[in-house]
């Protein structure tokens, strides 16, 4: 009898703590959703003040002044007391103007192509910082997509046991230099060596950031590359051995073409990757925010920018806001890439080679 | 028209061969480059004293010891969380459920935001909010403590940035556990979380290790989270509470080699610091593979 009943106490604590021990891991779990929306909100929201960035101290005096003359007023006749408010209506439709005015002005200004915030008419044109990143990219990704799946269809097709045992490695060695590794090299060794290649002004310039980068974003899209063309089916291949084709042929009409929407989404991440990176570009870019089309002219990135003016910045002012602003764009744009390359190849890949299962 | 067959063969093949001799010969460049510059100036001394004459003459100690002090701290938060979600992710959670769902998408999007971002949220949410936060409640606001950047807010920064790299492997590790061994834990009466407690974590010990070793390889990798949540140029103590700043040998080099007064001067420091980093990151990656190399042969005994 005693005995039934401990028992019956031992499987409810056990019960209980299993489910306890439930509640607790689905909590933790949900810390990784948690953080993403609070990363959203804490970013956009140091970003946000200047959406309502209005001449504040000028506004402020004026709202003191119309007090005081309503509280004057007040002791007054009816009459004057109707004009004060007339006039109070005419101060706040100049005031509320004023706003509007300025208020186009910082977008003005935040749309200029001047980035010089620290002057004292602080300039925050972000169009230099976004054609920078842009223009670093689009270096970076050309020269690194055709070497990385060009790398990866060697492996998975025509190399030889051995050559793949010294490629790999490489990879993840590769993979794992950290960015400022990356950084330095590009700043003490590659961008010398480039400039005596080529002969150009500027030491520091878009071309040294964006082959740098291209270090950093290979391993990206060979690993991605490389999966999305060992999930293509066997039989894929053996058919097209069967129909007599050679093994490049195989590989570029069979392999590359059943495997694009990888592909696609590993060039995805790579610029994914190359926009958001900070280290490496900070260093080897040169860092001037100049407008050009040049692509051997310094340039500055937004992830520089933040980068390099974040620690020099009082907290609450436009120019800190700007810079979220900037971590704002870097966050959405990198979001909205990996969420492409996510739902873009799980649908095409599952319809093309799960389908035909 | 067989002769171009064979040039088109031939053509493809070694294009795609020299494109993976190209990634090859950047990686030997880079190593031997960095050996090259920093090797001669790597002593005993200078890893084991402070920077001297204004940065310019002395060792890394504290950067190397700021850097140890960072990823132990990211890892007594990162691991724990990192491997609980992965259990939540494999043995609770139901694939096609909706939470599933967000939390895998999360984990991926956390693995894609740019390094930066995340030292902007360290600033704005652990700096600013919780921080100044904590200072208001703890000293009435007359106290800057917490709500500047410190170690603690640094730490957590890079907990969350390897997160997603700890959940990734302790799931491999986990997946790998024959389900035979739940099977025949359920039949002897024992509960689920008893199961996952006794029978699941102790088999993916490998793994945690692993993914706890690749965090901290990112983690002490990573400049960008640090560069505004607690790392600092110089600091004449090491630091000796959560609420200090750090030197770390990631930030020393960017530091040294773009901001320090005599760039030139100081170059065998930069190559030598390069060095101590990527040879750390490198021993930590090496143990994470031959860790992970482990446990596929043991996975392979099992079936």
């Amino acid at each position: 009898m005693k005995d039934t009943h401990q028992n019956e106490l031992l499987r409810k604590k056990l019960y209980l703590s299993d489910r306890i021990a439930k509640f607790v891991v689905t909590s933790i779990a949900v810390i990784s959703f948690v953080s993403i929306a609070l990363i959203f909100l804490f970013v956009l929201r140091e970003a946000f003040p200047i959406f309502g960035y209005t001449p504040e101290v000028e506004s402020y005096s004026d709202q003191e002044l119309e007090m005081e003359s309503y509280g004057e007023e007040h002791i007054g006749i009816e009459k004057d007391e109707q004009k004060a408010s007339v006039n109070n209506n005419q101060v706040q439709q100049s005031s509320s103007e004023e706003e509007k005015l300025k208020l186009q002005s910082i977008w003005e200004n935040i749309f200029s192509t001047t980035w010089d915030p620290v002057s004292n008419n602080p300039r925050y044109g972000i169009i230099p910082l976004v054609v920078g990143s842009l223009k670093v990219t689009l270096i970076a990704i050309i020269i690194a997509a055709p070497i990385a799946i060009l790398a990866a269809l060697f492996t998975s097709t025509f190399a030889p046991k051995w050559a793949k045992e010294i490629l790999k490695p490489a990879i993840e060695i590769l993979a794992g230099f950290p960015s400022v590794v990356i950084g330095f090299f590009a700043l003490v060794i590659l961008a010398s060596f480039l400039q005596n290649v080529f002969g150009y002004q500027y030491r520091l310039n878009a071309f040294v950031g964006g082959v740098a980068l291209s270090l950093a974003v290979i391993p990206i899209i060979y690993t991605v590359t490389e999966d999305a063309l060992s999930a293509i089916p066997r039989s894929y291949i053996e058919a097209s051995y069967a129909l007599g084709a050679e093994k490049w042929q195989t590989a570029l009409y069979v392999v590359l073409p059943a495997a694009a929407p990888g592909i696609f989404a590993a060039v995805l991440l790579g610029i994914g990757r190359a926009f958001g990176e900070t280290m490496i570009v900070l260093m080897s870019t040169g860092n001037a925010p100049i407008l050009s089309a040049s692509l051997i002219d310094p340039v500055r990135t937004m992830s520089a920018t933040i980068g390099a003016e974040m620690a020099e910045v009082i907290f609450g002012e436009l120019h800190y806001n700007v810079l979220f602003l900037l971590g704002s764009i870097l966050f959405l744009f990198s979001f909205t890439v990996n969420a492409i390359a996510e739902f873009y190849v799980k649908n095409k890949l599952l319809r093309r080679i799960g389908g035909t299962k | 028209m067989k002769l171009k067959k064979v040039f088109l063969d031939l053509s493809v093949k070694s294009i795609t061969a020299f494109a993976a001799f190209l990634i090859l010969l950047m990686v030997v460049i880079i190593m031997i480059n960095i050996i090259q510059g920093g090797w001669s100036h790597i002593t005993w001394e200078f890893l084991t004293t402070a920077p001297e004459h204004g940065m310019t003459k002395g060792g890394i100690f504290p950067a190397i010891f700021g850097t140890f002090l960072l990823v132990v701290i990211m890892s007594i938060f990162g691991i724990p969380i990192g491997t609980i979600s992965a259990i939540y992710l494999t043995e609770y959670a139901k694939q096609d459920s909706f939470l599933y769902k967000v939390i895998r998408f999360s984990v991926n999007t956390l693995a894609g935001i740019p390094a930066i971002v995340f030292g902007l949220f360290g600033l704005g949410f652990f700096v600013q909010f919780v921080g100044k936060g904590m200072d208001n409640v703890l000293y009435g606001g007359e106290m800057l403590r917490w709500g500047q950047p410190n170690i603690l807010w640094a730490s957590l920064t890079m907990a969350l940035l390897t997160l997603p790299v700890v959940i990734v492997s302790v799931e491999e590790a986990i997946r790998s556990v024959p389900v035979e061994l739940r099977e025949a834990s359920f039949a002897l009466g024992a509960t689920k979380w008893q199961t996952i407690r006794k029978v699941v974590l102790p088999n993916s010990i490998t793994g945690i290790l692993t993914g706890g070793i690749l965090a901290v390889s990112r983690g002490a990798g990573e400049v960008a989270p640090i560069l505004f949540t607690g790392a600092a140029y110089f600091l004449p103590h090491l630091p000796t509470s959560l609420s200090d700043q750090f030197m770390e040998l990631g930030y020393h080099i960017y530091i040294m080699s773009t901001q320090s007064p005599d760039v030139e001067a100081t170059r065998p420091i930069q190559f030598a610091t390069t060095l101590v980093l990527l040879a750390l990151t490198f021993a930590l990656n090496f143990s994470a593979i031959f860790l992970r190399y482990r446990l596929r042969t043991i996975k392979s005994k099992f079936s």
